[in-house]
């Protein structure tokens, strides 16, 4: 690794107190969020391997939560997680699992609110960098550095072709994309990431289109 | 990537501090304004930010804080008073520095905001001893105080691109020990040393350091992270005053930071942040490891 400006060693303003366990969680929690669009109304938190064994040391239960409120990873609000989120009406269950994940720092946070419900799994893969590892169990893989759309789809013929060509009418370049599904026929799921920014409308057109059920917009500071 | 750094080396940002005439702080401050393409004022401004962080939790842990787990606070609390009570053995800089040290750690410790300098674990040392040298020398001014910060990054960028300020990867050698030497460093440009007494403090400092082991209980940022940052402060301020004094490190400052890594090389995983060995393995340790996580 190289270091290139002095903010690398003065620097992060962070709240403690482990990058990984603590500000990496932050991120998880607040890219739930963001995924989710709102506050849920309720989250069940499921800690495995390291997470499990440590949370509360490190306060990775509270760091997920902080995020899960919107939280930078600097805000030292987030030691009162629990308490902001009863004021707020957030209900939080944690859940500790005894099977292993591939990763030690694994999460998995199921979010409620109504009859809508997200799950998203992700790692915490040191010095706060985290990734998103799957999406209501649709196994993903998003380098976090683009734009991405995850489109939930029927998986039905032509499906792909319509979203990818309203994309281009949007002029909006592909940088990866990966389709992935439980069964043939059931819902399935496409990860793209973008090159650019894509904007309400194209978003909404992507909604329109036939057998799509659910379009979620990961932006860049999200991931 | 194309290497922007003016400096790979401290002998080179030395040469360079003292051929232009300039404070290795000023060197850092160009290099950072060419390298981010941020204004000066932009680049300043980002440090002050840091430099009020470090203040906030230097007296928010005086105060007396507790950690989650109940190992770590309340300490920087007891040094206050203990200074208070003027029956300190050491002088007050000094006493002051282990002080604000302690006080930041336990504030990381207990979930509250810190700036890691260079890491979350070692952030206590640089501020410890930049706020014990206000406070005993108001002469230095707010400026001063974001220079020094500069000094110190500098220093540490040099140690972090030639060896580690990890402490999985290289020890507590690289994360207190990496800390302590950048605090000599900046303090000794501070009190009006050369750039070639700051490498001098610099050296001294991190030879004294060298084989340290990072070994937390439990894996912890908190046994016994917090009491090093105060070792750490106060051996940069006794590697200043040597340099300040004129006495010179025979080995200089890069080949200790080569030494600093070959080190980190040669340690075991169980004595590299992985709380298997050293302190972590001793019974009390594994005790309070059982106690907190079963």
């Amino acid at each position: 690794m190289k270091y290139n400006s002095v903010f690398d060693i003065i620097g992060p303003v962070m709240v403690g107190p482990s990058s990984s366990h603590t500000a990496g969680s932050v991120k998880i929690g607040q890219t739930a969020r963001n995924l989710f669009k709102k506050q849920p109304e309720k989250v069940d938190i499921y800690l495995y391997g390291s997470f499990k064994d440590t949370y509360k040391g490190h306060a990775t239960d509270v760091a997920l939560i902080g995020g899960l409120l919107g939280f930078s990873t600097d805000n030292p609000k987030i030691k009162y997680a629990y308490e902001e989120a009863e004021s707020r009406n957030m209900r939080v269950k944690i859940i500790e699992m005894a099977e292993e994940r591939s990763h030690p720092n694994t999460a998995s946070l199921h979010l409620y609110s109504g009859d809508e419900e997200l799950i998203v799994e992700a790692i915490s893969i040191g010095g706060g960098m985290i990734q998103v590892v799957s999406i209501n169990d649709y196994p993903i893989s998003l380098s976090g550095n683009l734009h991405s759309l995850l489109v939930f789809h029927k998986d039905s013929f032509g499906t792909i072709a319509n979203v990818t060509s309203i994309l281009k009418d949007a002029e909006l370049n592909i940088g990866t994309m990966n389709v992935s599904r439980k069964e043939v026929g059931e819902t399935a799921l496409m990860t793209i990431e973008i090159d650019g920014k894509c904007d309400e409308k194209t978003v909404q057109s992507i909604e329109a289109v036939e057998g799509v059920e659910r379009v979620i917009e990961l932006k860049e500071e999200d991931a | 990537m194309i290497d922007m750094n003016e400096f790979s080396s401290i002998n080179q940002l030395i040469s360079k501090a003292e051929s232009q005439g300039k404070s290795v702080a000023d060197i850092m401050i160009e290099q950072e304004v060419k390298t981010s393409g941020l204004s000066y004022e932009k680049v300043w401004q980002k440090m002050e930010r840091n430099l009020s962080t470090m203040k906030s939790a230097v007296e928010e842990g005086v105060e007396g804080v507790e950690s989650t787990t109940g190992l770590t606070g309340g300490d920087a609390f007891k040094m206050k008073r203990y200074i208070d009570s003027g029956r300190g053995l050491s002088g007050d800089l000094t006493l002051h520095a282990i002080c604000y040290a302690v006080s930041t750690n336990e504030v990381n410790a207990a979930m509250g905001q810190i700036c890691a300098t260079p890491t979350a674990g070692s952030a206590g040392v640089v501020p410890g001893v930049l706020f014990a040298m206000k406070e005993n020398h108001p002469e230095f001014t707010h400026e001063d105080m974001v220079k020094f910060l500069f000094t110190a990054g500098a220093f540490g960028m040099v140690v972090a691109n030639n060896a580690s300020i990890s402490g999985a990867a290289g020890g507590c050698q690289a994360e207190v020990g990496s800390a302590s030497a950048m605090a000599a460093a900046a303090v000794t440009e501070m009190a009006g040393g050369s750039p070639e007494m700051c490498a001098h403090a610099f050296s001294i400092a991190l030879k004294n350091m060298l084989g340290l082991v990072c070994d937390p209980v439990a894996g912890l940022v908190e046994v016994p992270c917090v009491k090093r940052n105060a070792a750490g402060a106060s051996n940069a301020l006794t590697a200043a005053d040597m340099a300040l004094a004129g006495i010179k490190s025979r080995i200089p400052a890069d080949e200790v930071v080569e030494a600093m890594f070959k080190i980190g090389l040669t340690m075991p995983s169980q004595l590299r942040e992985t709380g298997r060995g050293g302190l972590a393995a001793t019974p009390t340790g594994e005790r309070i490891k059982e106690e907190l996580f079963g």
